[in-house]
């Protein structure tokens, strides 16, 4: 198989798990205890009314029914009203959305310098001070509850130092800016207005920390055993033995071949940063698509719930794509 | 006496490789001074399951709403909630609920996960593809994600909690369990057992499944930490336990509102959770190093 054949495969299986997955949140959102119709209504609705607007939803016809027309409107990206906030799912997460993608991006810029960083140290350093030190740390990250960490940064950062905001996106002063990409941050700086980035940054700092913290973790610790593994390979002692400086050893010949699986950990963290945002933006009151999604599943707002399950799982399911494909480019080795 | 001594010496000679494989393994724990601290953990949290009747100071849910939130003191060590219970009792308490939710997991999960696994590798085909596309669309969701709607769905409370992680988690032990019945099916002394004309169940049940448990199970102890952990933000986003359960995550939750003012209301429970998955984290690394002979010898 070569790799083109390999790249077709790998796309038809993503194909196969959306569907699957749409099909999954489908079920799932006909099995959650919710009213739909009483929640638009009220409880003391009259009967006709009541029958009227199932038939609007569509939920007198029979469930396959339910599903083609629910898979319609998926094509089409467009899952319904939000019962809690009145508005287009699809425009709610067109909001929320971005305010997490940068986020995740920039927990993973903190997480991918910090932890190639950190793991490097360790194995060079092995069993030494700095790999006990690193070692303990990314243990406790990876034990860290996200929600109890971010709150002790609100208690500590916050409260008593002062170094970051309670939460929010931006502070009550400073108005968005026009929205090109969604991400404040990037948009503030194409209008050219530096304080609204800076007031961005600032407030996405607390949350990109403990997210970031909890990654750098992972990262560190592939990037350690990694290394390790490589460090004990015949041509890093040939590049030794060649008089090579240790620098060049272990960043031109250790690092590069110890970074695949390395890169491997920073997709598969990409899936551990969309679960963690759920639980800090709740701590931090940040409005991004987690706390939009727990918002809709304590309120069972079933339109809500099946859109940001949806986009979670097609972006997770995405990276995992990339991880594959990148993989498979990089590592001539690997079997198809 | 001297048969006894003879007993002895054949099991010796007859278990030898265990043996050695037994000494090496407990001399790298020796080695390890942090699986030792995280075995330490795990006991001491076993032991506070166990005795939380006869060790914990007052009644977890009883209410003393003219003690509310005393701030740690002799009387109550670890200070009082929002409706005056003790914090020291609840996590003593709390204990015995996150142990409960993690062996209960793992008890459906890992046979469900594994006899999926076996299943799919030993008969190949469409049963094959049919079981381990299922799992990819499982592994398509991120954990804690699937486990809320799961939770959502089924309607939050503890019981559907650990029914919801056990469903997003069984993918796992599927896919180490098919791989490993890959290599083991063709193996000599499963073609022995065919030819023998032992059924098909029997030959899935007796030869493949042992030999494919310890992987599984190493793997598993490494989940444990990840368990409690999901278990708690569960709670803590309002998913998982409910009041008055002594649930550290929930716990977390309640106190968030008192954060300033009152800080030890929900920075205790939270460090109770963060100790207990850092015991069993330590223990899952140091179990895996010991049992992956590759990192035993080289590494």
């Amino acid at each position: 198989m070569t790799f083109r054949d390999y790249v077709v495969k790998r796309m038809a299986l993503f194909v196969v798990v959306i569907i699957g997955v749409v099909t999954v949140t489908f079920l799932l959102s006909h099995v959650i205890p919710a009213d739909p119709v009483g929640a638009i209504l009220g409880e003391n609705a009259p009967q006709e009314l009541v029958e009227k607007t199932e038939r609007q939803l569509g939920l007198d016809l029979p469930l396959h029914q339910q599903y083609i027309r629910y898979m319609k409107g998926m094509v089409h990206w467009d899952f319904g009203i939000s019962l809690r906030t009145q508005k287009p799912v699809s425009k709610d997460l067109k909001t929320y959305f971005p305010a997490t993608l940068e986020l995740v991006m920039l927990s993973m810029l903190i997480a991918i310098t910090c932890g190639i960083g950190l793991g490097i140290l360790s194995a060079v350093k092995r069993n030494k001070m700095p790999d006990n030190i690193s070692r303990i740390f990314s243990l406790i990250g990876i034990s860290m509850p996200a929600f109890w960490l971010g709150l002790l940064f609100i208690l500590i950062l916050y409260y008593h130092l002062g170094i970051i905001p309670a939460g929010g996106r931006l502070s009550p002063r400073i108005s968005p800016p026009l929205t090109v990409t969604g991400l404040y941050t990037v948009d503030s700086l194409i209008a050219g207005e530096f304080r609204t980035f800076w007031d961005a940054l600032y407030h996405l700092l607390g949350p990109a920390l403990v997210l970031g913290w909890i990654q750098t973790a992972y990262i560190c610790r592939v990037t350690r055993s990694s290394m390790l593994e490589v460090f004990n390979e015949e041509y890093i002692r040939t590049a030794r033995i060649k008089g090579l400086k240790e620098k060049i050893v272990i960043f031109r010949h250790a690092f590069r071949n110890a970074a695949i699986p390395v890169i491997t950990m920073v997709g598969i963290s990409f899936g551990y940063l969309l679960e963690g945002s759920v639980l800090t933006e709740t701590v931090f009151a940040y409005p991004g698509l987690g706390r939009y999604s727990v918002n809709s599943f304590l309120s069972l707002d079933l339109n809500a719930v099946v859109g940001s399950v949806t986009l979670i799982a097609i972006c997770y399911a995405l990276s995992n794509l990339i991880v594959d494909l990148v993989y498979g480019f990089l590592d001539p080795r690997v079997k198809y | 006496m001297e048969d006894l001594r003879n007993t002895i010496a054949s099991w010796k000679r007859k278990h030898s490789s265990e043996i050695s494989d037994a000494k090496e393994i407990i001399h790298m724990v020796k080695k390890s001074p942090l699986s030792i601290a995280g075995l330490c953990i795990v006991l001491a949290l076993v032991f506070v399951a166990i005795s939380a009747p006869y060790i914990a100071p007052y009644d977890p849910i009883a209410m003393c709403l003219n003690n509310r939130l005393a701030s740690p003191s002799m009387i109550h060590l670890l200070g009082t909630d929002e409706l005056g219970r003790d914090i020291l009792s609840r996590i003593i308490y709390g204990t015995g609920v996150a142990l409960k939710i993690m062996i209960i997991v793992l008890m459906i999960d890992l046979p469900l996960g594994v006899l999926l696994g076996i299943t799919a590798g030993y008969f190949g085909g469409w049963i094959d593809e049919i079981i381990m596309r299922v799992a990819d669309i499982f592994m398509a969701f991120p954990r804690l994600i699937l486990a809320m709607a799961i939770g959502a769905a089924l309607g939050p409370s503890l019981v559907n909690t650990m029914i919801a992680i056990a469903i997003t988690m069984w993918p796992t032990y599927a896919r180490l369990a098919r791989g490993e019945t890959l290599s083991i099916k063709e193996r000599t002394f499963i073609e022995a057992e065919k030819a023998l004309g032992t059924s098909k169940a029997r030959v899935l049940l007796s030869s493949i499944l042992p030999l494919c448990s310890s992987t599984t199970i190493v793997r598993a102890t490494l989940d444990m930490g990840n368990v409690i952990r999901i278990a708690a933000g569960m709670s803590f986003l309002g998913l998982g336990a409910q009041p008055p359960t002594p649930e550290w995550g929930l716990m977390v939750s309640t106190g968030r509102g008192f954060l300033i003012n009152q800080w030890w209301v929900p920075t205790f429970p939270g460090f109770a959770i963060l100790l207990a998955v850092f015991g069993f984290n330590l223990l899952g690394d140091g179990i895996r190093d010991v049992s992956d002979p590759h990192l035993r010898r080289g590494g």
